[in-house]
This record gives C-alpha cells, sequence and structure tokens, in this order.
C-alpha cells in the first residue's frame, strides 16, 4: 500500500514538474534560449491568486483566471523588454545572463512587496481527498487536481500545435527560423506567442504547486524551476511529450529515491539518472538528433 | 569612440571617489579610536556604546528585526533607570543579511564606532565568523540566538540561547522522562547544521532514554517541500511521535501533509518552531498536537514576562518572539557583568573585555527566558528548558 502511496505521489510532484517544464522546453524549441525566470514567473503568479484570494476577496477560480492573465502579460512584457532586442545578439549567453537577471529582477520585486517572510498559501482546490483501501491509503485533492490539469494541459497543447495556423507557425520557427520568415511567418509574433503561453502555464503550475505544498516566499518558485528545467532536458529539451515524460520520470525518480534509497539521496540519485541518461542518449528520452548541416 | 573615452572617463571618476572615500572613512575611524583611547572628557566617553549585528532584511529578516526591537527595548529602560553604574548606553544595530562577510564588515564599522561589548550576531554562520575577529580584537560579545558550537568557541563569547546539541539531548530527556512515547520518528534537515547538530545529539542520547528512534529521514534545502515519503515511513514504522528539529517554514509543510494522510502523532520541534503560528494563512488548528522547546513564551503569567510582552506590543506593534526575549536578556546580561565587574566606559574595550569574561561567570539575571539565568567559563548559559504544547491555537507551557 506504501508502494502505490509513493506511486501516486511521484506523479504528481512529477505532473507540477512536467507543467513547469512544458514552459522551459516550449521557449527553447521556438527561441532557442533557456529562460531562467520562469521559476520566478510561477511564485508570481502564486502571489497573485494569493493576493486575488485574500485581497481582492475573488473565488479561487476567478483568482486563478486573474493569475493566468497576469502571467501572460507579464511574460509577454519580459520577452519584448529584456529577451527581444538580444535575440539577434552575437552571443546567445547574453540572453541566458539577462534571464538570470530577470529571475533575481522578479525575487527582489516580490521582497519587496511581500517581505521575505514564508506565507502559508490556502489551497484553491475544493476536491476532497480520496480515501481508499479502508483508510490505508489516502490521496489528497490537489494530487488529483494536480494530475488531471496535466493530462488535460498536454493533450490541449498537443491539438494546438497540431491542428491550430499559430501552432504550425511555432513548429515552423523551431525548425528554421529564417526560413519561417521567408514564408511569411511573424517570427516575433510567434516567440511573444509561445511566451505567452509559458508564462500562462506557470501561472496553472504555481497554483498547483502552492496549493500541494502550501507555502509561499519570494524563492519558491527557484527550485522547482530548475528541477523542472532538468525535467525538460531529461525528456529532450523542445519536445513537448518529451515534458511530460521527463517531469512525470523525475517526481518518480525522486520519490521511490527516498522511500527505497535514501532520503538524504534523494537529489543525488535524481541527477544522478539524468547523468546517465544524457551520456547514453545526449539529446534526452524523445529528443530529436538533429544534423547540422554543413 | 567617443562614448568609450566618455565611459572610461566615468570610471577613473569613480575610482578615484572611491579611493577618497577610503582614505575618508579610514581617517575618520583612526580619529574615533584614537579619541576613545585618549580619554577625553567628550559626551560619548559619557556612555558605554553597545553595537549589535542582524539581519534586518533578506530570509532571516524576522530574527534580525526581533532581536533588534527586543535589544533596544532592553536600552530604553536601562537608560530610563539611570543606566550601567551610572552611565547610559549607546546603542547602534548593524545589518548583516545572514551572511558571513557583511556580518565581519558590520562588525568593523562597530568597531570603528567605538564600541565596547557586542550583543550578537543574531544567526550562527555569521555569529562563527564575527566570533574569529573578535577573538582577535578582544571584543566582548554575547550572542543571543547564536545556536551553533563555535558560536562560542572562543573565551570572549557567550551566549543566551541553549547550542544545537543541548537542544538534542534535551528534547531526547523530556521525550522520554515524560513518557511522551515508545516509537519515535526524526525528520530532519542534512543540508543545515542547525537541524543536523539538533539531530545527531538526539539520537545519541535517545540511546539512554526510554524510547526507540524507529525511522530517522532526511531532507535537504533543495526538496524542502515534499515531505509525504518522510511521513509515510513514519507512518510504517508506527511512530507516536515524529521530531522535527527544524525551522516553522518546513515543519508547517509537514503539519499540512500529515493531515492530509490521516497521520497524527506528536509532533515535537525545537526553538526553530517558534513562529508557526505567525505564519500567514497557516491552520493554526493543524499544529494542535505540537510540542515544542522554547525558552520563551509570551502567554506566560510570569509578571517580568507580562511586562516584557506589553511594552514590547506597546513599542513596536507585534507580539514578541523568543530572538527578542533573548535580546532583551542579553543587553540586561552585559549590564549586570558591567556592574559586577565595575567597568567605566574610558576603559579600552580590551580590558573590559577579559573583565567581563569573568564577570559574566559570577552573574545571574532573573530574565524573561529564564529565572536565575547562570553562565560557564565555556559561554554556555544554564537554565532550566521549556517545553510548549500548542492547544486551541495558542501556546501553553508544559511544566
Amino acid at each position: 500500500m506504501s508502494f502505490i502511496s509513493y506511486l501516486v505521489n511521484g506523479i504528481s510532484l512529477g505532473s507540477v514538474y512536467a507543467i513547469i517544464a512544458l514552459g522551459y522546453t516550449m521557449v527553447y524549441g521556438i527561441a532557442k534560449m533557456l529562460n531562467f525566470a520562469h521559476g520566478d514567473v510561477i511564485m508570481a503568479g502564486a502571489y497573485v491568486v494569493m493576493v486575488a484570494i485574500s485581497g481582492a476577496g475573488l473565488p479561487p477560480l476567478a483568482a486563478v483566471l486573474v493569475a493566468v492573465v497576469f502571467c501572460t502579460i507579464l511574460g509577454v512584457v519580459i520577452e519584448s523588454v529584456a529577451y527581444r532586442p538580444l535575440l539577434n545578439a552575437a552571443s546567445s549567453l547574453a540572453v541566458l545572463i539577462t534571464a538570470i537577471g530577470v529571475s533575481y529582477l522578479l525575487q527582489n520585486i516580490a521582497l519587496l512587496i511581500f517581505g521575505a517572510n514564508t506565507k502559508s498559501f490556502s489551497s484553491v482546490v475544493p476536491v476532497p481527498a480520496l480515501v481508499l483501501a479502508g483508510g490505508r491509503l489516502t490521496i489528497a485533492g490537489e494530487t488529483i487536481v494536480t494530475i488531471f490539469s496535466c493530462i488535460v494541459i498536454m493533450i490541449g497543447l498537443s491539438l494546438f500545435i497540431k491542428k491550430s495556423k499559430a501552432g504550425q507557425a511555432m513548429l515552423a520557427v523551431s525548425e528554421d527560423k529564417g526560413a519561417a520568415q521567408l514564408m511569411g511567418i511573424n517570427v516575433n509574433g510567434t516567440i511573444a506567442l509561445t511566451f505567452a503561453i509559458g508564462s500562462a502555464l506557470a501561472a496553472i503550475a504555481g497554483v498547483l504547486l502552492c496549493s500541494a505544498y502550501p507555502s509561499l516566499n519570494p524563492y519558491t518558485g527557484a527550485m522547482p524551476g530548475i528541477k523542472a528545467f532538468v525535467a525538460a532536458v531529461f525528456g529532450g529539451i523542445g519536445s513537448i511529450p518529451g515534458a511530460l515524460i521527463g517531469g512525470i520520470l523525475l517526481g518518480i525518480i525522486e520519490i521511490f529515491g527516498k522511500a527505497y534509497i535514501s532520503s538524504q539521496m534523494a537529489d543525488a540519485i535524481v541527477f544522478g539518472v539524468l547523468i546517465i541518461v544524457l551520456i547514453v542518449k545526449p539529446t534526452g528520452i524523445l529528443g530529436k538528433n538533429i544534423q547540422e548541416k554543413v | 569612440m567617443k562614448m568609450k573615452k566618455a565611459i572610461s572617463a566615468v570610471l577613473a571618476a569613480t575610482m578615484a571617489m572611491a579611493l577618497l572615500a577610503g582614505c575618508g572613512s579610514g581617517s575618520g575611524s583612526d580619529s574615533g579610536s584614537g579619541s576613545s583611547g585618549s580619554g577625553e572628557t567628550g559626551g560619548s566617553q559619557e556612555a558605554f556604546r553597545i553595537g549589535a549585528i542582524g539581519p534586518v532584511t533578506g530570509g532571516a529578516a524576522v530574527y534580525g528585526e526581533a532581536v533588534k526591537n527586543g535589544a533596544e527595548l532592553a536600552v530604553k529602560e536601562i537608560n530610563e533607570a539611570g543606566g550601567i553604574g551610572g552611565k547610559q548606553i549607546e546603542y547602534k544595530y548593524e545589518d548583516d543579511e545572514h551572511d558571513a562577510e557583511k556580518a565581519v564588515n558590520a562588525y568593523n564599522t562597530l568597531k570603528d564606532w567605538g564600541m565596547h561589548a557586542l550583543l550578537g550576531t543574531v544567526t550562527s554562520a555569521p555569529c562563527v565568523a564575527v566570533g574569529e575577529v573578535s577573538q582577535a580584537d578582544n571584543i566582548f560579545m554575547l550572542t543571543p540566538s547564536g545556536t551553533a558550537v563555535e558560536c562560542v568557541q572562543y573565551d570572549n563569547a557567550f551566549r543566551v540561547c541553549f547550542s544545537d546539541p543541548m537542544q538534542g539531548l534535551e528534547s531526547a530527556k523530556y521525550i522520554g522522562e515524560n513518557g511522551l512515547a515508545k516509537k519515535v520518528a526524526a525528520i530532519y534537515d542534512s543540508s543545515d547544521v542547525y537541524s543536523t547538530g539538533i539531530y545527531e545529539a538526539f539520537v545519541k542520547e535517545a540511546e539512554n532514554q526510554d524510547f526507540e528512534v524507529v525511522a530517522a529521514e532526511a531532507f535537504t534545502a533543495e526538496s524542502k517541500t515534499d515531505f509525504s515519503v518522510q511521513l509515510q515511513k513514519a507512518k510504517d514504522a508506527g511512530a507516536e511521535l515524529v521530531f522535527l528539529p527544524f525551522y516553522y517554514t518546513e515543519a508547517s509543510l509537514v503539519l499540512k501533509q500529515a493531515s492530509g494522510m490521516n497521520y497524527e502523532p506528536i509532533f515535537f520541534g525545537c526553538d526553530g518552531m517558534d513562529g508557526i503560528l505567525a505564519v500567514e494563512g497557516f491552520d493554526v488548528n493543524l499544529a494542535n498536537n505540537l510540542m515544542f522547546m522554547s525558552p520563551f513564551t509570551p502567554t506566560s503569567e510570569d509578571e517580568t514576562i507580562q511586562k516584557f510582552v506589553t511594552d514590547y506590543q506597546d513599542a513596536y506593534g507585534d507580539t514578541p518572539n523568543q530572538f527578542a526575549a533573548d535580546a532583551y536578556d542579553g543587553m540586561y546580561a552585559i549590564k549586570a557583568a558591567m556592574e559586577e565587574a565595575g567597568v567605566t566606559p574610558d576603559m579600552s574595550s580590551s580590558d573590559i573585555c577579559d573583565a567581563l569574561k569573568d564577570a559574566m561567570t559570577k552573574i545571574s539575571i532573573d530574565g524573561v527566558t529564564a529565572k536565575g539565568l547562570t553562565w560557564e567559563a565555556d559561554g554556555e548559559p544554564s537554565k532550566e528548558p521549556m517545553v510548549v504544547r500548542i492547544a486551541d491555537g495558542d501556546y501553553a507551557v508544559v511544566e
């Protein structure tokens, strides 16, 4: 029974990683940059939900919508102010460093507005816990909603990319930016849209993360952000199903490592597995092996 | 090209300014220490200069803020009552952002100001760093809340709080002697000195006590949101009590997740647990099974404590926590030791330090964290541990 409980917890944790990893992987796939501020957008989203519920008295669902809108705007603003002027810069390092800068900027703004104190985040999930096997197995409502949301988002996103015009444009830009532009695709617009979607997902991830693990401070997004980045690399950065598989595997490995090997070694195990996967398959589990044409 | 020239001109100007500023502060400090050494009859010579260091910004700001206020309140009271042996106290507080390097800078600023004794620093890692330099300068330091063993490794350093191993030892003794449980699980932060220090002493003492540690699980700063595995293991091992030697932020998550899996053991924490009821939005009912070792309870009916709590609330609009209480007692301890030693503000800080080292072991304080608080020459306080149980969302002292 413990095994099933660990498995469910692992999938739940992994689902949060997967939703965050989507933001990394989409932005990387299309803009070829690592948006290290992604984790902090999660934190911003969680704060917006908290303020909307406790400050403005909105119902939880409306608060989540407000956060999604806020993060979408935030993502687009960050992209146009901080990243776009640098996308054609000589060194791709410039954007990377800027992203780290934006990350610290967001953390410090949150520190100024909300202070360093950790606040307890009251769960916005109204679903009651599921008690199975005569009370021996309890699955929290947050877990159910997290896993469910993750599945819905994945299906929605895959359909969007396959069926819609904007989605096709994204695929085209990710294949070859220059050629896409020649075909009449608005490359800047497509990149902005990617940031918008990634940030909206970050808002949802923020709400789910803070509902499952109810504490919120200006650094809340940092560590899950890094873990999700690992998940994205693990699954194959740039690949959307890869983010899902990478996220969930990472969650399960982390929980099982803690449960059956050593709780002290959990992170070492997670990153050890990452190293092995990258040695065996450098592009990640579902990564495409694109050969550079000379 | 022009642009580059302009930039280099600006850079050169900045460097020149920095050099000048460096000289300025250097000469300023020289004249400062010179005047205190020569024993002028200036206004500052009539007062003891007591400095304090702690974080008032950054992640540990809550602690530093409390110490700042607690010490300030004590200084105000002491000055109103006539000061230390008739001399007033000048009090200056410097921020260290819970960073060892910044703490040493803050210490140097205070030294240049002519500090006679230091109340600080608040957090362990900066305290160890400042301990090194204060030992070299032979300036007396009393940390209100630095719990790491190394904080008081030199003979010029004392502390008001219990050390980490002491807390682990006392916790194990308390659980054993009061028969709280037969099977105990421990969860600790293996990436944190404070948590590991308590945990190791706890496990060691547990061998002498009438209970068994059935599960010992760790977590690290990198994965401190998910405790489901650690709790599940404790539950499977049948632990009736879970020992949580870490800070209230993570503990609030542990309590939430335990209630989510219908696991209701007794939870037992250390002084880092203090503050859990003040976490914004925390459901205090989750803490009803929680006990922790704390040197200070604001709800105590003791007269001294009640007066302290009321005055503190009037002055800062907040209920004092143990850090404020430690600082308040610390300031009174410095006063008592200075009076015991009969030092005067015109003595050098090194002479004062030598006198205080001896005087600290002779005084006894009836403060807000303990009655009859005394010190050993090794810097450790000697006092009775107090255990607090949370009931109906409020603190209650367990005798």
